[in-house]
């Protein structure tokens, strides 16, 4: 027998995820309200504020629009993937996780499809953000030709992907390791304010006093951040006052750090894996 | 030891200090049913969860399908199919789906699989609920549905864990229908129930179970004859003359008087002796009007090996022409 279970496992996650046509919907809607709502807004402002700064002489400039576009996918990629473990908690409470359990499918590819689904969920969001950004008219991939576009989003995408499949297998761990979905919403909300707040989503690092920036350097939230922006906006702007250059090694190192901290992420949820009994 | 499908040695499972499984040992044969019989608690779901890999085996071995738990149980995983007691559907998959993601993981070919859902939903009377949601089956129906699942990878041993638990009493019937039907297809069933009837009508042989121990093992038939009588009621034109005629024939140990008629204790098969019964008194000129054969039932046996009533009893109470017809098979 050829073993395909984690497509098994992702074919049925993506059941439920189109089945349900509100958490459908509202998953598509809600980074682009985001984008809408918070991003005016605070473009609006940020950028009055930043008028005031002198601008560096040679360097484009972009506005806050763009600058945060990055930080809302960042954002909705690390809520969509601390929540795509939930999934096995509603199978461990309705009983199918039994069902798994003891059939022949390895637990690894348990943990990996339900990480291929939850990078599936955050590649659509990605995308609806981009062009719902484009839309309000974030500078994206501003004077790219076609080909260099597609390798951004490629790029874009590749960071997206890593990043969440590292948060997919935490919630995984997390979730293998509970007993209802109540909990999860609690160590979520606990885990989503200090990665989300202690990065460079909506704000340059450069301001913070030194324990919030240590965190920020070593929150991956950061590194996908740097990423995005890279592949969206360039590797020499400046957008609020602040100049933003990155080397094909930045990237790199950036990159790296994410696929470091999926491996480790994966390790933390096979061992958990291992060890769950599930009757 | 070819035609042994399920081997357990020694089978010992504790939760913390509390031995729910104590040391258990028996063995199926291919094609049978067998049963686990006991009250709740007995330790039954505890087996069956070590026996299908969901629990560490702690202490002891076992066979199943040619393969060791201890050693193979993936293979063994392959091998065989499995009716939880609790119900374990997605309530927001169609029948369909569930077949179909069950089917692939345990990595069937599309083809096979697709035809195999059609056969199972047609075998289970669920063809028209094919794209229902299991939410809205009946209770009933989703027991079928999983019953249907678990014959999916036409396993060589379908592990039943109180299949019948909560289902009305013709649904429960029909339940034993469908199971009697994949056993004569060949596929060897190993159930638990906590119903004396359900044990009795439907299995070749039983483990009563209690407290994490087997009590006794055996045919349902011979575990009631086990108790040792039958019990034979007659009426007849002249019951004083008929006693006196009975009193000295072989077989029959004592002759209670009953308003109406006569109750004959037998120490031997009572069904072999009362043809002869009759016949004894057609000859002598008495006419037997009324006749009635009860076998000892499963609760007096369950009573007697355990010393405790169920307190939780099926729905339905044997009845005698029930346990008549078991003779009849097998
Ligand atoms: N996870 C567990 N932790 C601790 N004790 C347990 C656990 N599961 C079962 N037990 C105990 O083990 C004993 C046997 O339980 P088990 O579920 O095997 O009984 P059962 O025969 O299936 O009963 P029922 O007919 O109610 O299903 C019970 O006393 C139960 O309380
Ligand atoms: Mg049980």
């Amino acid at each position: 027998m050829v073993n395909t279970g984690f497509t098994t496992i992702y074919w049925r996650d993506m059941i439920r995820y189109v089945r349900f046509k509100t958490l459908l919907i509202s998953s598509l809607v809600q980074p682009a309200l985001w984008m809408a709502f918070f991003g005016i807004a605070m473009s609006a402002s940020f950028d009055r504020l930043t008028t005031t700064v002198p601008t560096i002489p040679g360097v484009p400039a972009v506005g806050y629009l763009t600058f945060m576009g990055a930080g809302v996918i960042a954002m909705t990629t690390l809520f969509t993937s601390l929540f795509g473990g939930i999934t096995i908690l509603f199978d461990k409470n309705w009983g199918l996780m039994r069902e798994i359990m003891a059939s022949p499918v390895p637990r690894e590819h348990i943990i990996f499809g339900i990480a291929l689904s939850g990078m599936t969920k955050s590649f659509i969001q990605a995308v609806i953000i981009m062009v719902f950004g484009l839309f309000l008219g974030a500078q994206f991939f501003n004077g790219y030709t076609i080909p260099e576009t597609f390798i951004a989003i490629l790029g874009i995408l590749l960071f997206v992907g890593t990043f969440s499949l590292g948060f997919l297998f935490l919630s995984a761990a997390i979730s293998v390791s509970l007993e209802s979905p109540e909990g999860l919403q609690g160590i979520i909300t606990l885990l989503t304010m200090p990665i989300f707040f202690a990065s460079n989503a909506l704000y340059p690092i450069d301001a913070f006093p030194e324990v919030l920036q240590i965190i920020s350097r070593i929150n991956p939230l950061t590194y996908l951040v740097i990423g995005i922006r890279y592949f969206a906006v360039g590797d020499d702007f400046q957008s609020i006052g602040v100049h933003y250059t990155a080397t094909s090694g930045d990237i790199l190192v950036s990159y790296a750090a994410l696929v470091i901290f999926a491996l480790i992420m994966f390790s933390v949820a096979w061992w958990r894996f291992k060890k769950a009994v599930v009757t | 030891m070819n035609d042994t499908i399920i081997e357990v040695q020694g089978l010992e499972h504790r939760y913390g200090n509390f031995t729910a499984v104590d040391g258990i040992s028996f063995s199926v044969k291919k094609g049978e049913i067998f049963s686990f019989l006991g009250p709740n608690g007995a330790g039954k779901s505890t087996a069956i969860n070590v026996l299908t890999t969901l629990l560490r085996l702690q202490k002891g071995s076992a066979r199943i399908a040619g393969f060791d738990l201890a050693t193979s149980p993936g293979k063994i995983r392959e091998s065989i199919g499995i009716v939880f007691q609790e119900v374990t559907l997605d309530r927001d998959m169609t029948c369909w789906e569930i077949l179909e993601f069950h089917g692939r993981l345990y990595g069937m070919p599309r083809d096979e699989r697709r035809a195999r859902i059609d056969e199972l939903l047609s075998l289970v009377q669920l063809e028209t609920k094919k794209d229902a949601l299991t939410k809205h089956l009946s209770g009933g129906m989703k027991r079928r549905l999983e019953i249907a699942r678990g014959l999916m990878t036409r396993p060589k041993v379908l592990f039943l864990d109180e299949p019948t638990i909560g289902l009305d009493p013709q649904t429960r019937m029909r339940m034993w229908e469908y199971i009697k039907q994949v056993n004569r297809e060949g596929t060897t069933i190993f159930l638990t129930t906590h119903y004396m009837d359900e044990a009795d009508l439907l299995s070749d042989r039983i483990s009563i179970i209690d407290h994490g121990k087997i009590i006794i093992t055996g045919r349902s038939w011979e575990l009631k004859n086990m108790l040792g009588e039958d019990l034979i009621y007659l009426e007849t034109s002249d019951n004083d003359a008929a006693k006196d005629i009975l009193r000295d024939m072989a077989g029959i140990s004592e002759i209670r008087t009953k308003s109406r008629g006569l109750i004959l204790v037998v120490n031997e098969d009572g069904t072999r002796l009362l043809p002869s019964i009759m016949e004894h008194l057609r000859t002598r000129g008495v006419t037997v009007t009324t006749v009635n054969l009860k076998k000892p039932s499963m609760d007096d046996v369950f009573v007697h090996f355990t010393g405790k009533e169920l307190r939780d009893e099926g729905p339905e109470k044997p009845s005698v022409a029930a346990s008549r017809s078991r003779r009849g098979r097998k």
